[in-house]
């Protein structure tokens, strides 16, 4: 007597289960792609608010009136040649300290040029670090754009690496080598080419350094491509704004 | 017996829907773990915000075979064999211009040339990569420290440079070697081959030369990552540029480029020949 009545009510159990489950797969189907999207976006925030944690954490350093002003050279791309580089003579008043200088020259080089034809390193690059080991090498951290930004290939990532070995030489002699860093990170190129795992050659008779002999690409001399340089004063170079 | 056939037809129903409903839902969450954002990977190259672990990054420790120690690698064997390395490729499309063009291509384009005009010189030629693949940094060189008496060539594409000049890189500088076991690190495979890298690049610049006006007389140097761990005659020839209006442009350029390269190896082969029975080392 039972069987009859129960039948018809399992049927429907199972009806509404099947349906929950149709329901359920196509409210993932909707749902899944819009929570990826959801954690993409989430990531890329995440990312963006360490940058800019960063940036904030390390504001370029300013310029103190109050320091002596020197005659710095920055190298950027040559007027007449855009595969070598030209110092360019700029007065600035720079502090005495290796760290602050190597600042001071490497924000302004970053900062580039008046013709901006001329810059060699992207104009959304950052100095996010800069310190220096006892042995007088230093390690500049940069931000991302400095190897995404930048335009593919040996010469181009080439020069970008004198235009920064080549400034420090220049205005900071207590510096011997430069190591590269993006982002906090040790890469292997600066975008597919130029090779960033070792240091670079700051003063010319600095030899790689002795805790990492393996390394130590001397770009100073070898990859030089220099010109007389053009001497401007300060007043008359405006510097493009970042 | 009806009832029987009834629940038999809902249960096969039931279990189509079922089926179905797994087939779907596992085709969505393959898609979505397919597409899943790689944020989290970590980047390539070790940690290094500690200063002493940026100053000790980079060794690997490992060496290169035996076959590469400078002393024995060429001396038997004579310049037979040329390894050409169409760069980038895969997910590294490389230097790309406005028009869409991709360093990646046009390389493969230009080893292509390249590879005719040297085994009509003679020479046996192995290629890196024959298609859209991106072989690593190391796997590339392995290619070439697995022959012996190769030269290695690497194609490069700029994103700079006068539209129809082509430059010769040799790596820079590297610090002398120090084993005494007759092994090159490998991190440092180019060292010792660094003399003979700028005898075959400065050959090649200059057939390159005499051919596209502009171009530089010498090879350039440049601490280009992947001549670093070859333990050969190593060069690196990048072609202005990719920024060209008209792929037509590269492709014009792709005959004068092979030839060039295939002369200028051939003028090294003598050079090569002779410094072989003293060793390698330059």
């Amino acid at each position: 007597m039972t069987e009859p009545a129960t039948a018809p009510a399992r049927g429907r159990w199972k009806f509404w289960l099947t349906t929950l489950l149709v329901f359920a797969v196509i409210g993932a189907a909707i749902f899944v792609p819009i929570l990826r999207k959801r954690m993409k976006r989430a990531a890329q925030l995440q990312q963006q608010s360490e940058e800019q944690a960063r940036r904030e954490l390390i504001q370029p350093v300013p310029m103190n009136p109050s320091d002596p002003r020197v005659k710095a050279e920055l190298f950027w791309l040559s007027d007449a040649d855009s595969s070598m580089l030209a110092p360019v003579v700029v007065e600035l008043p720079l502090s005495s300290d290796p760290v602050l200088r190597s600042k001071q020259v490497l924000n302004t080089l970053l900062a580039g040029p008046v013709d901006v034809e001329l810059r060699t390193l992207p104009p959304d690059a950052v100095l996010l670090a800069f310190y220096i080991l006892p042995d007088g090498t230093a390690i500049a951290d940069f931000s991302e754009a400095l190897a995404t930004s930048i335009p593919s290939g040996i010469q181009s990532e080439q020069l970008a690496v004198d235009s920064l070995t080549h400034t420090l030489e220049a205005n900071v002699p207590q510096l011997k080598r430069l190591k590269i860093l993006i982002h906090g990170q040790e890469v292997e190129t600066l975008a597919g080419h130029v090779d960033l795992t070792g240091t670079f050659a700051v003063n010319a008779d600095a030899g790689p350094s002795p805790a990492n002999p393996a390394t130590g690409p001397a770009v100073g001399k070898t990859g030089a491509f220099l010109v007389p340089p053009l001497t401007l004063s300060f007043s008359t170079v405006k510097l493009a704004e970042r | 017996m009806l009832l029987d056939v009834e629940n038999s037809r809902r249960l096969r129903f039931l279990a189509a829907v079922g089926i179905g409903s797994l087939v779907v839902g596992g085709a969505v969450m393959a898609f979505a773990l397919e597409t899943f954002p790689q944020t989290q990977q970590a980047p390539p190259g070790a940690a290094t915000l500690p200063p002493a672990s940026a100053a000790t990054a980079g060794q690997s420790g490992t060496q290169a075979p035996a076959g590469s120690a400078p002393g024995s690698q060429p001396a038997q064997s004579g310049l037979n064999i040329v390894v050409l390395d169409p760069a980038h490729g895969g997910t590294d499309p490389g230097a790309r211009g406005t028009g869409g063009i991709q360093e990646s291509e046009i390389t493969l384009e230009f080893a292509t040339g390249v590879r005719r005009a040297l085994e009509q010189q003679g020479f046996q030629v192995v290629g890196t990569r024959q298609g859209n693949e991106n072989p690593s940094f190391d796997d590339r060189s392995a290619m070439a420290n697995a022959q012996r008496g190769s030269v290695f060539i690497t194609l490069h594409i700029a994103s700079t440079g006068i539209p129809g000049t082509v430059r010769v890189y040799v790596n820079s500088d590297l610090p002398p070697l120090t084993a005494a076991n007759g092994f090159i690190p490998w991190d440092l495979a180019q060292a010792p081959f660094l003399g003979l890298s700028r005898k075959l690049g400065d050959l090649v610049q200059g057939m390159l030369t005499h051919q596209f006006k502009g171009s530089p007389d010498i090879a350039q140097t440049a601490a280009i990552r992947q001549l670093r761990t070859t333990a050969a005659p190593a060069i690196a020839v990048e072609v202005s540029s990719v920024v060209v209006n008209d792929r037509a442009d590269l492709d014009h350029m792709v005959p004068g480029v092979a030839g060039a390269i295939a002369r200028g190896v051939a003028a090294f082969k003598p050079v090569y020949a002779i410094a072989a029975p003293s060793g390698a080392m330059p």
